[in-house]
């Protein structure tokens, strides 16, 4: 199979395509934008359509509406954009529809800057949207992974009927990295409940409205046992020199590249330090985590911001080991060196 | 003789099951509104044109927030205001369709403001129904932005001040300024006059999305007498009294005589090509086999740097894909964003034999430096036993580390001497491969074209790389 060197966003674009997406609905943004000028560029080769929108509002808007059409639909944008798309999502999951979001998230708060930075973590994965729901989020840490879990993130919404968000960081959207592309999805699932345009349409409705509170209870319950499923069958996570390893780091995105290379360097001075890296963040591998837990002294939680995931791997291990915490913001990214160090110094008790 | 018999549109539920309420044979709109009576001229209009079956509707927030209870359609119920964004999406992946946006003046013309204007300025295939009552009607009462001025409301108890909250809006006219919109008329509820030309408005805004001639906008002047506290009758001649004058009635913009009828077309999903179509390669371009370096050359990480415009991005690229193409893992992370223009430029690039895990080059074994910032901000971040490789022609004063390899190279004016400045980036390439051995010049070669898009820039790229090459060979003597 034929090797590409593709940026991560524009293998966002080409796996999306292949997956059957053919609706962009978007507005630019660094670190974000070449994902809206591939699909720019490729979606009209392909039948499709590319449509700049004037704000994140209305695209995530328009998302909806071609969703609930039931046709292979995304957007993308960067942590602002996606604040702004807030309330869409929410109104995404309240009516069930299958659609890619992808946050390549950049330094905030605010205006911030367009580093790389982790924190849309809570936002993302703690539902920066008004109500009881979730979304599964999926975080890449390389360019070939940002074509495969796109091409997964619209398989998984439309097994599930839910909103997937494929959370990168700048780093891993600006990366340039071997790719090989899988074929093309040849046939899209059957969506019975969508708008068609035709006769049976009188019995679909996509809505999220549900005035009687008995009912709308009944709807919550609904997405919870939905969600519950989705947490039973779709962790996902990787380890890396864990099964001896007597302290585990654990990061995500960008990140655990660079853990990567912290075991590789710690384990050639003699210490059996591991890795654990989330590619769902939610649904989180809690339950890993904590069977790890058992057999390590420590864990070292590493991000590019303020202690977010921090708090899930806290949960899933209830205390039963120490864990740490190191990071940095604003778009700066740690080094191999410094993060050894700080493994070093916790391995010594300094 | 009765020739017509009157009956409930055959767009409409027989029964309305979605209403959750006891009554599911009579709508929730108060005696009076207008929303009942534009319901209904809509749906006949879709009986009369046989549209129902592919007609969706998009229903706002609004007291028209349950329009899905009654029109036979698909329904879409959206967030505030978004109603023309959604319908675009609807629109746009069932071109087929029949796509209404029925909207209230709270949802179009305040939160919903840019939504409406981008929709008609693109000239979306849809049809908008505009019912503008002056007030937010739903929520009890509060101000609209159509409100009128001294118009009391709950949100505006003194009546509405201009100084305070602006005039009423007058959409139809805002909205026939611009371009696209094909048709924008302005009706009213009220007599048997008004009504007639509101349905003959309502059919023509239909028609003309049957023949995708695009936007329209029928605004519908419409009566709340709950949330102007009158009866049915006071609120009639309230729209004739004063809402008129604010609001005139009228056509804004028709211009469907100059639009062509074009039929619809469905959208197929195809995936034929896909590769083909998204330069995604099929065949293995040329690889040489990479050969591991010697010593501490081996797996290089290396750092490039320099003004923004000297080509150390490409250089780094060429790096990864002549490296890929060797059969090596690699990676490539620029400096990027706003910074890439006119300031400094950097990358970190990665050639390994092993699966590469930090792609961010903290200590680098190689750094190019193509301008004396470069040097003097990344020098000490060398490994000890590292390469740097200079340009001496920008940079007079050599690395201060004594613990590397150090190759200064008059890149730019060897780049000069080819008769192009800005391929001294290549000449250091070359010096580079020549130094460590650690990809082959046929590597390069054929990686070049895959980087260097301008094709007839490719032979002097070559150039320089061979000039980069020959420069250490020759100082090895």
């Amino acid at each position: 199979m034929a090797k590409q060197l593709i940026k991560g966003n524009d293998a966002v674009v080409k796996g999306a395509i292949l997956a059957g997406c053919r609706f962009f609905f978007g507005y630019p943004i660094t670190p974000a934008s070449e994902i809206a000028e591939d699909a720019a560029y490729y979606l009209p080769l392909v039948g499709g359509v590319f449509l700049q929108a004037e704000s994140e509002i209305a695209s995530i808007n328009m998302v909806y509406g071609a969703a609930g059409c039931g046709v292979r639909t995304m957007t993308a944008s960067s942590s602002p954009g996606i604040s702004l798309k807030m309330e869409g999502i929410s109104y995404c999951a309240g009516a069930e529809l299958p659609l890619v979001l992808v946050d390549v998230s950049r330094g905030g708060p605010g205006l911030g800057n367009i580093g790389p930075e982790q924190g849309d973590y809570n936002q993302i994965v703690k539902g920066g949207g008004h109500g009881n729901y979730k979304l599964i989020v999926l975080a890449p840490n390389s360019s070939q992974e940002m074509c495969d879990l796109t091409m997964l993130c619209f398989e998984l919404a439309d097994r599930y009927r839910t909103p997937v968000v494929l959370m990168a960081d700048g780093f891993i959207g600006q990366m340039m990295e071997p790719v090989e592309f899988p074929p093309p999805v040849e046939h899209l699932p059957e969506k019975p409940w969508a708008i068609q345009g035709d006769a049976l349409d009188e019995n679909r409705i996509i809505t999220s409205i549900q005035l009687e509170p008995e009912l709308l209870e009944k709807h919550n319950q609904k997405l919870q046992e939905k969600y519950a499923l989705i947490a039973e069958h779709e962790v996902r996570y990787e380890d890396y020199q864990v099964e001896d390893a007597d302290f585990v780091i654990i990061g995500y995105g960008v990140v655990s590249r660079i853990l990567q290379t912290v075991v590789d360097d710690l384990r050639s001075q003699g210490r059996r330090v591991g890795m654990v890296r989330p590619i769902t963040l939610w649904p989180f591998p809690s339950v890993h985590l904590a069977e790890v837990a058992a057999k390590v002294k420590g864990f070292l939680v590493v991000e590019l911001s303020n202690g977010q995931m921090v708090d899930d791997v806290r949960l899933a291990v209830e205390c039963r080991i120490p864990v740490h915490f190191y990071n940095r913001m604003g778009g700066m990214v740690p080094s191999t060196e410094e993060i050894a160090e700080k493994v070093l110094t916790l391995l010594e008790g300094r | 003789m009765v020739d017509k018999v009157l009956a409930k549109s055959d767009s409409f539920y027989k029964i309305y099951e979605r209403n959750t309420g006891a009554n599911k044979e009579s709508t929730h709109y108060c005696p009076g509104c207008g929303h009942g009576v534009l319901h209904k001229l809509i749906a006949e209009a879709l009986d009369d044109f046989q549209l129902r079956e592919r007609t969706v509707l998009a229903s706002p927030v609004g007291c028209s927030v349950f329009a899905y209870y009654y029109f036979r359609t698909g329904n879409v119920q959206c967030a505030h205001g978004r109603a023309p964004a959604v319908a675009t999406g609807i629109k746009r992946s069932l071109p087929h369709s029949i796509v209404i946006s029925y909207q209230g003046d709270g949802d179009l013309a305040a939160i919903g403001g840019n939504e409406i204007l981008q929709a008609a300025n693109r000239g979306e295939n849809i049809t908008v129904f505009f019912v503008n009552n002056a007030i937010y009607g739903m929520t009890g009462g509060q101000m609209a932005p159509t409100t009128l001025v001294g118009q009391r409301t709950t949100t505006s108890p003194y009546g509405r001040n201009p100084g305070n909250e602006g005039f009423p809006i007058r959409m139809s006219e805002l909205i026939s300024q611009l371009e696209a919109p094909v048709y924008v008329e302005r009706v009213a509820l009220t007599d048997a006059k008004n009504t007639s030309k509101a349905r003959r408005a309502v059919r023509k805004a239909l028609q003309l999305q049957m023949e995708n001639k695009g936007f329209s906008l029928v605004e519908v002047l419409s009566a709340c007498p709950s949330g102007w506290k009158m009866t049915p009758v006071q609120a009639k001649e309230w729209i004739n009294d004063y809402l008129i004058k604010q609001f005139p009635l009228g056509v804004y913009r028709d211009r469907s005589e100059s639009v062509p009828a074009v039929e619809s077309k469905r959208f197929v999903f195809q995936s034929a090509d896909l590769w083909t179509k998204l330069d995604i390669p099929t065949q293995e371009p040329f690889a040489s086999g990479g050969q591991p370096c010697a010593g501490p050359q081996d797996n290089p990480r290396i750092k490039l740097a320099g003004f923004g415009g000297q080509g150390v991005l490409v250089l780094g690229l060429m790096l990864a894909q002549a490296g890929m193409q060797s059969g090596l893992h690699v990676s490539w992370i620029p400096s990027y964003g706003p910074e890439m223009r006119g300031g400094t430029a950097n990358c970190h690039v990665n050639l390994s034999h092993r699966r590469i895990g930090s792609p961010v080059v903290s200590r680098p074994t190689v750094l190019v430096a193509m301008n004396l910032p470069s040097l003097e901000k990344f020098e000490t971040e060398v490994a000890a036993g590292g390469l740097i490789i200079y340009d001496s022609s920008l940079i007079d004063r050599p690395p201060q580390r004594k613990d590397v390899q150090v190759l200064a190279i008059p890149a730019t004016e060897m780049a000069d001497q080819l008769g192009n400045t800005r391929i001294a980036n290549m000449v250091i390439l070359g010096a580079y491969i020549a130094l460590t051995g650690c990809l082959s010049k046929e590597s390069i070669t054929a990686a070049l074209p895959e980087v260097v898009k301008r094709k007839n820039l490719v032979p002097l790229n070559q150039q320089a790389l061979e000039k980069g090459m020959e420069f250490v060979v020759s100082s090895k003597h």
